[in-house]
């Protein structure tokens, strides 16, 4: 019983109490990216789901024969695995999302959060503990990017998933799907996890 | 005159930072005193330019001629982690006044996307050699600047008063998203 109860804390704190990008700033190039729309966002995130579970249940399995020294080498050529797999396969059965993603599903390979999760937690912990944390994190990685998508192409394009929502009386924004809006709609979201969060602690304070 | 175009556009025009949000890492987390981003840049610049030497080769000779550049991933990143390595190695013995002020520095460029960004720009857009090494270097500059501007504005900032909620990351973020709208700007210096 006090084990599901962790296994599940595992999953939780990737969702909210760590959520990647906007609590522990990690994974943030993808984060401003590929966010312009929806779709592209959501894709990223599976992507780095994908090479997040593989490679945790991976350096979980060889946490004892992987020797110290080399032990980031070794996660990094593990990684670097796993995304030419999600590369190959985003690039086989989804060839205009691999298009629009360009270079950065290669990037994951470089991506801190799955480097991060492997040496903070799959190194020290068992299978299935690792696994739910990289479900946990991945999936508030997903939601993230999904956020920030819905954010930038509703108010760049007034469309969320290529169907319009805001009428002909709509000026795009088009600051919102240019870098800078990225940077600037991350920041604000970052403020407002801030404050969320402080607000939910003061309440369990008091 | 095309490697000043690619020197220009890899530094300022499509600066990696503010344009393809590559290296966000050491952008907000080293530049918060501008001693310390100009030792990063320059170390940055340094790996940069060496890299793209290496890696060129590699693929080159190496991954197309027998065939299997869909290893690049894995052969670039760890061209990239040994050639750190082997800088850090170098500067220690060589200089040990420069490693101590980009020694701490090094270790964190392995995993600095721009670096392996770089050389997958560089296979992308089919440069030869002495192209890819400016670029490299351009890529290299155009970083060091966007880390130093940085820098400049996260000192004043710290006698700013900054509403509780946006203190920190957030308002790092807020501000490279006014830089990169200023940096916008360059965008009329190559046409076409």
């Amino acid at each position: 019983m006090a084990d599901k109860q962790n296994l599940w804390h595992e999953f939780k704190k990737g969702l909210w109490q760590d959520i990647p990008p906007f609590r522990l700033v990690l994974g943030t190039c993808p984060t401003l990216a590929v966010t312009n729309s929806v779709i592209n966002g959501v894709a990223m995130g599976l992507a780095t789901l994908f090479v997040l579970l593989t490679s945790n249940i991976t350096v979980s399995l060889l946490r004892k024969i992987v020797p110290g020294q080399v032990r980031i080498a070794a996660y990094v050529v593990i990684i670097a695995l796993y995304v030419t797999v999600a590369d190959m396969f985003l690039a086989a059965m989804f060839p205009p999302i691999s298009k629009a993603l360009g270079p950065y599903v290669p990037l994951i390979v470089v991506n801190c959060i799955i480097l991060g999760r492997a040496e903070a937690f799959a190194q020290k912990n068992p299978l299935m503990p690792s696994i739910m944390d990289a479900l946990g994190m991945g999936i508030g990685f997903t939601m993230s990017l999904a956020v920030m998508g819905v954010i930038r192409e509703l108010f760049g394009f007034g469309s969320i998933m290529d169907i319009k929502l805001l009428g002909d009386w709509f000026e795009p924004w088009i600051v919102m799907i240019l870098p800078g809006g990225a940077f600037i709609v991350f920041g604000f979201l970052v403020a407002l996890v801030n404050y969320l969060s402080r607000k939910k602690a003061e309440t369990i304070c008091h | 005159m095309k490697l000043i175009l690619i020197f220009i556009s890899a530094s300022l025009i499509n600066n990696f930072v503010l344009t393809y949000f590559l290296g966000i890492c050491p952008f907000l987390g080293v530049s918060n005193k501008t001693e310390n981003a100009l030792n990063m840049g320059l170390a940055t610049t340094f790996v940069m330019t060496l890299t793209a030497a290496v890696t060129w080769p590699i693929y080159t000779y190496i991954l197309v001629k027998f065939n299997v550049p869909f290893l690049e991933y894995v052969a670039f990143i760890i061209a990239i982690a040994a050639l750190v390595q082997l800088v850090e190695m170098y500067i220690r013995k060589s200089s040990p006044a420069i490693y101590r002020a980009m020694g701490i520095y090094l270790p964190l460029i392995t995993t600095n996307c721009a670096v392996l960004g770089l050389a997958l720009f560089m296979v992308l857009r089919d440069y030869n050699y002495i192209e890819s090494i400016i670029f490299g270097f351009g890529t290299g500059a155009g970083f060091t600047l966007a880390m130093l501007m940085m820098s400049g504005i996260r000192e004043e900032l710290e006698f700013a008063d900054v509403p509780p909620m946006f203190q920190g990351v957030s308002i790092t973020l807020i501000i490279a998203g006014m830089m990169a709208l200023a940096f916008m700007g360059f965008a009329g210096l190559i046409r076409g």
